[in-house]
């Protein structure tokens, strides 16, 4: 088998749904004989035609409050956004409509919202975002951001499975930048379980999405020095797999928490809450952060590289907390 | 369906019916603390819920607004399940989740109205655009107030509707009022249903406080998207005969107005006219309301004797496949180990 990017991987996770069950469809801006802004959805048109494949007006919100009608009447919606960055302009269908129906009135809403977030190729303000928190703070949702081809086809397939509105963050810096071979048949990877993507003995870095390539970077080099972390890589911010997390920490005794996000209100926050009370006797060091800085994401390369966490970053910190 | 004495006595009793409710919620039990939070009624808009969601076939569908219970009588949602659910009993079709006419339940095709208006208007061309890739021949009808109507996902909504052509039927309730505005001080437009021409949509005003006259539009707006011609938008003038909710004064509405449309009420509309073209008697008249009374009577009795969801029901149904965690289940772990 060849090797799959990432984005083809998220392409055949939702055109092998399409073929496996009818009620799966996909509306978004763009996505029909363009194929998606990024051509996630390339193709589909031809094979599944435009009942299921349909291109919309630049309405993120109708077209979010649509997929919610079509859930409720039993059907699987995937809904593209076009970046990320837009899933603001529907942010009251997803949170107020999407996410309460089942608690509200006992009725399941089973749609995917799913786009390219992210930085690292110089989009700039409104092309960059991470705005997984917003979704990770509503109850009713649960929160995806693969970091790997495989996570990204399995957990693709299973949310689009999934009772619940599923918010399907991709990383648009790993659409083509990483492959990989990915196995045969019909699988998928659960939501909610998190993937020790390195074991290690030292510390343990928790991260997700582009970041975790970043982890492993500096694990490779850190290794040279006798240094070795565990990453940890949570694939799903809600539910969060406390279990997974807790386990790491008390085998490794300290922690790096690092996110692409900025850093007020981003997970580490909460991760570090957890880790401070659930496994505080466990700790051997301080619990830190590595995470983007509270501003908005900037343009110009300069700033952009400044903006990012880099692998130095976590080498340096990684170097800091093992001496303490 | 047709326009025939039995259609009319129906729509008699559903409209008299919506209002003995709301007027025991409004005035009786709001007010001896039997129902808590928000209460918000459709006195004098009866006719428009009524009227209109009377002719819908089984698989077809609704998303009424908070002054729309004669469309949620119509669909089976029982006297009693409204009261419980404005009790906040566990019997409610939300079991104590959600206040007043929030409440929906698919198996009988009523979509549960949130409080940012408009939010159904997409929602329901969602609903649509299913029936149309499944084949089906059926539509949707869904109730908004003027108020709605200046909010973005209205007009993302029924441009969305329009342009996949689904059968959804857009029923606004024009009141002239969105809780204290005018509907001068909200658009400039004379009518509503004006906006439809933007969309590509027909679009027309009527009498809303004439059942039969709403039932007609709509009987026309639903044939001509049951035939595939896509949405309508249909403009309702009526006149909200009461406060925002229970606890407004509404006294930034003059006096002339509610004394105007007194004279204009639908449910004393169509008991004269059946009065006077004797399709029904007096008799009947007064046995029709001696039953709708006793009918709400067993109703409030019932549902002030269901229970009330227990506390911790608060941590269930958020999710398809887990709780939520209680507050302090850590702590109370980590002082008592």
């Amino acid at each position: 088998m060849a090797p799959v990017t990432y984005l083809e991987a998220i392409r055949q996770g939702i055109w092998e749904e399409m073929e496996r069950d009818s009620s799966v469809f996909v509306l978004g801006e763009d996505v029909g004989i363009y194929g998606g802004a990024f051509k996630v959805t390339e193709g589909m048109i031809e094979r599944f035609g435009d009942d299921r494949v349909i291109d919309t007006p630049i309405s993120e919100s109708a077209i979010v409050g649509a997929a919610i009608g079509a859930a409720l009447m039993g059907m699987r919606p995937i809904a593209e956004m076009q970046f990320a960055d837009f899933i603001s302009c529907a942010f009251d269908q997803i949170t107020n409509f999407a996410a309460k129906c089942r608690y509200r009135w006992g009725a399941g809403v089973p749609l995917v919202i799913r786009g390219p977030s992210g930085g690292g190729v110089h989009g700039g303000p409104f092309h960059s975002q991470n705005p997984e928190m917003h979704y990770v703070h509503t109850p009713g949702l649960k929160v995806v951001a693969p970091s790997t081809a495989f996570d990204a086809k399995g957990l693709i397939k299973a949310a689009i499975r999934d009772e619940d509105p599923v918010v399907y963050f991709e990383h648009k810096f790993l659409y083509r930048r990483i492959k990989e071979e990915l196995p045969e048949g019909d699988w998928i990877v659960p939501l909610g379980k998190a993937d020790v993507k390195r074991s290690g003995k030292d510390i343990s870095v928790i991260t997700y999405g582009a970041m975790v390539h970043l982890a492993l970077e500096a694990a490779a080099t850190l290794a040279n020095d006798g240094i070795d972390l565990e990453v940890v890589d949570l694939r799903t911010l809600m539910p969060l797999d406390k279990e997974r997390i807790l386990d790491s920490v008390k085998k490794t005794n300290k922690v790096i928490l690092l996110h692409e996000d900025v850093r007020t209100g981003g997970i580490a926050g909460e991760l570090a809450a957890i880790i401070a009370e659930e496994a505080f006797e466990y700790l051997d060091g301080p619990i830190l952060r590595i995470t983007a800085p509270d501003t908005p994401v900037p343009y110009s390369p300069p700033l952009e590289e400044f903006f990012l966490p880099k692998t130095s970053d976590i080498i340096r910190v990684a170097r800091q907390l093992v001496a303490y | 369906m047709e326009l025939t004495p039995k259609t009319l006595l129906d729509m008699l009793y559903y409209m008299k019916l919506t209002r003995e409710i709301e007027t025991r919620i409004e005035r009786k039990l709001y007010r001896q603390g039997k129902i808590v939070g928000g209460v918000y009624v459709g006195r004098g808009q009866e006719a428009i819920a009524v009227g209109s969601c009377i002719q819908l076939e089984k698989d077809d569908c609704i998303c009424p607004s908070h002054r729309d219970m004669g469309a949620f009588l119509i669909r089976g949602i029982t006297p009693r399940e409204i009261l419980a659910q404005y009790m906040g009993r566990k019997t409610g079709l939300s079991q104590g989740k959600e206040a007043n006419m929030h409440m929906g339940d698919m198996q009988r095709n009523v979509v549960a109205f949130v409080s940012m208006l408009a939010d159904t208007i997409p929602v329901a061309a969602g609903i649509g655009m299913t029936y149309k890739m499944r084949k089906q021949r059926n539509v949707v009808l869904c109730y908004f107030g003027d108020g709605a109507t200046s909010r973005g996902d209205w007009h993302e909504g029924l441009n969305l509707a329009s342009v996949q052509k689904a059968p959804v039927i857009y029923i606004c309730n024009n009141n002239l009022y969105a809780y204290s505005t005018p509907v001068e001080k909200q658009m400039a437009v004379k009518d509503i249903s004006i906006r439809a021409q933007a969309y590509g949509m027909p679009g027309v005003t009527i009498d809303g406080n004439d059942v039969a006259v709403v039932f007609k539009a709509t009987q026309e707006a639903i044939q001509f998207a049951r035939n595939g011609g896509g949405p309508s938008l249909i403009e309702c003038k009526t006149f909200r005969m009461t406060g925002h909710s229970a606890h407004d004064d509404v006294k930034y509405v003059p006096k002339e107005l509610f004394a105007e449309w007194e004279k204009k009420d639908p449910i004393l509309r169509l008991e004269s006219s059946l009065l006077r073209n004797k399709t029904v008697s007096e008799d009947e008249v007064k046995r029709l309301a001696a039953r709708i009374t006793r009918e709400v009577d067993e109703a409030v009795s019932l549902a002030e004797n269901d229970p009330f969801p227990e506390p911790s029901e608060t941590l269930q149904g958020v999710y398809s496949d887990q709780t939520a965690e209680a507050p302090l289940t850590f702590a109370n772990r980590f002082f008592h180990r």
